[in-house]
């Protein structure tokens, strides 16, 4: 015990050492000369603080507050025993019932956030084929997202087809791009593929910044249609535009909840087998009868029909599209969701959409420190849960409680 | 017929001659064995055989068909199946996933199928779990059909990798040292086990270590030695030969 708590409070000098190197820097050296106050009088709270924390955690250990944490344990085990006895069906239909409400109950701001967040679950979901199913580190996948929304742009713009005709043109187009670029790429591995995409994501974000004739370059393309209805007007019928946020909601509310049924079913199938063979052992899975040169080709076509889907969404919703929303950190960010949601998990890429999209959103309060926090919280999460906020369960585990 | 013939093979990695005019046969119902020292090119006769290596000379034929040029998968749906030496399951899937991968190439719903549910899919489904859990029975291991793969003991291991090559309904299996690291109890046992696959009418082609199960149910050797064929005949000839003696032992001093 004592062994333990001196090595904790040896961590404690450390890492406040470190933190004082890393602070003082940016605080304390002026033009006018070096200063210490400031810093020093910032790093004595965040050491007070941690100090608390340590000794809290401490006593915990020691167990002086059983007689807090035991009953609530109790309740949360009980919560959870009593949550496994409800059938999958009936929570997922309270979650998608509470989807389909929730624009009853909020205003324009969280309808926007929504949106995006469904946006990101569709990507998140598309990515998730490449990299959690078939092992495939993708670092380019928003180039699908971009050939998505420009199809839809330019066949709106210049031809005038409607948004429901243009989803399975964009749809075709994103899986032949994903196969053009895939062809050459995926006789790589590792980080050598993970390098390559990068340079092709860049590669189509650089040609639509550049074919001016054809996108416009970096001024973008205006003037993108909403999608259209028929509606009954008393007698007629009419065509409207869908362009409240309300009814954008509902359209990417559906096109979500197919990309999840559609990927949930894959997952059970000899493709979404194939592709977890091809992740766990190439070799292997070739000497085992499967195709991998296809099978890897079909993860990447896949996962660009659902970032084709959502960047035909994302163009008709904001009816402007320009370069500047392709750039690699867009393809970092979706990476993220899927890490940190958990590789291969489909509630795990759910809520690690929501969690990335809805906690900056959340800590707008505090502005300044906003991204501080965000990079804190990852740092966090890698730590205390690497396998991602729900990690994947089992193909196997799973089909046998099917039975 | 299914014959597995081999025609004066040659493999060359750079300067180094790792075969050199290998030529033997695996007929129909055969179990050949097939032994060396370590180093002698026994892994690579069946990488060569699956399509993992090219030849640089000679040339491999199942059924009267030359296997060069195909890629792995498609040797395997002609019915040539293999294990590997050091066990290669796919770790983080459960044994049947393990197994109902092998089906991958007798079976053929695709993305649509699979993302409508289509009536065909879910048919060809239900059979690949049938086979699988039949190929998981099979070789014993019916009871750890939901066990992920790596939580499996060793022995266990083992005998999946040959349920997942049995279960891609081969006619020909190439068995990469199926006895390494058995205690003798389990070594029994898998020279029991193959025999009742060559009673499913699958040839057997072997490389084992283990001379007690290779003369125990072989009933054709094949002796390599630093890529060269050095003896082939029924296990009593091979366990007289003077040049298999001196590959194994060394020469008598005199």
């Amino acid at each position: 015990m004592t062994i333990r708590a001196s090595k904790l409070w040896f961590g404690y000098a450390v890492a406040m050492a470190w933190f004082y190197v890393l602070l003082w820097p940016l605080l304390g050296i002026k033009a006018a000369g070096l200063e210490f106050a400031a810093s020093f009088a910032i790093w004595s709270k965040v050491a007070v603080a941690a100090a608390i924390c340590l000794v809290l955690y401490q006593v915990k250990q020691a167990g002086a507050f059983n007689f807090l944490t035991k009953p609530t344990e109790r309740v949360g085990e009980a919560a959870s025993a009593a949550f496994r006895r409800v059938p999958t069906w009936l929570s997922l239909a309270v979650v998608l019932a509470l989807a389909v409400i929730f624009p009853l109950f909020t205003e324009r701001y969280a309808h926007d956030v929504a949106i995006s967040i469904l946006v990101y679950i569709i990507l998140g979901l598309g990515l998730n084929i490449v990299v959690g199913m078939a092992g495939l580190l993708d670092l380019g996948y928003i180039a699908f997202f971009g050939v998505g929304a420009y199809t839809y742009a330019l066949l709106s713009v210049h031809f005038g087809l409607s948004f429901w005709l243009c989803l399975p043109i964009a749809a075709s187009f994103s899986a032949l791009a994903g196969c053009l670029i895939g062809y050459p790429t995926l006789r790589m591995r590792g980080d050598y593929l993970a390098i390559v995409t990068l340079g092709f994501g860049e590669i189509v974000r650089i040609v639509i910044n550049n074919w001016m004739s054809l996108t416009n370059g970096p001024n973008g393309v205006l003037g993108i249609k909403p999608p259209g209805a028929y509606w009954f007007n008393g007698a007629s019928l009419e065509h409207v535009w869908l362009n409240h946020l309300e009814q954008l909601y509902y359209i990417i509310l559906a096109l979500a909840v197919f990309t999840v049924l559609a990927v949930y079913r894959l997952n059970y199938s000899r493709i979404g087998r194939a592709f977890e063979a091809v992740r766990e052992d190439q070799t292997a899975a070739e000497l085992m009868g499967v195709n991998t040169l296809r099978i890897k080709l079909l993860a990447y076509a896949l996962g660009a029909v659902f970032g084709g889907l959502a960047g035909t969404f994302f163009a008709a919703r904001m009816q402007f599209v320009s370069p500047e929303s392709f750039t690699f950190i867009e393809s970092a960010m979706v990476l993220a969701m899927v890490v940190l949601g958990g590789m291969g998990s489909i509630p795990g890429v759910i809520l690690g959409a929501v969690a990335l999209i809805a906690l900056p959103e959340v800590f707008r309060g505090f502005e300044l420190y906003r991204m501080f926090v965000f990079g804190g919280v990852m740092a966090a999460m890698m730590i205390f849960r690497p396998k991602g906020l729900w990690p994947a369960k089992r193909l196997g585990a799973r089909s046998e409680e099917r039975e | 017929m299914a014959t597995l013939e081999l025609s004066e093979i040659s493999v060359r990695f750079g300067g180094l001659q790792a075969l050199t005019d290998v030529s033997f046969r695996v007929r129909e119902g055969d179990i050949v064995g097939l032994i060396g020292p370590n180093g002698a090119g026994k892994t690579t006769v069946f990488n060569v055989i699956t399509g993992v290596y090219q030849t640089s000379a000679g040339q491999v034929s199942y059924d009267g068909k030359p296997l060069r040029s195909l890629r792995p998968h498609k040797i395997l749906a002609l019915g040539v199946a293999r294990t590997f030496q050091n066990i290669r399951l796919f770790q983080n899937m459960t044994a049947l996933e393990n197994v109902m991968v092998a089906q991958h190439c007798r079976t053929r719903a695709g993305v649509l199928g699979a993302i409508l549910r289509s009536p065909a899919q879910k048919r060809e489904e239900a059979v690949i779990r049938e086979k699988s859990l039949q190929a998981l029975d099979f070789m014993g291991l019916g009871a750890f059909a939901g066990e992920l793969a790596s939580n499996m003991a060793y022995g266990l291991q083992r005998r999946l990798e040959i349920a997942r090559a049995l279960a891609t309904e081969p006619k020909t299996i190439l068995l990469d040292e199926p006895a390494a690291g058995l205690n003798p109890a389990e070594s029994r046992e898998l020279m029991h086990t193959i025999g009742r696959i060559s009673e499913r009418g699958v040839n057997i082609l072997m490389v084992e270590h283990d001379m007690k199960v290779v003369m125990g149910i072989c009933r054709h050797i094949v002796v390599l030695d630093h890529g060269v064929m050095i003896a082939e005949g029924k296990p009593e000839e091979i366990q007289r030969d003077p040049r298999v003696i001196e590959a194994y032992l060394g020469n008598e001093l005199n």
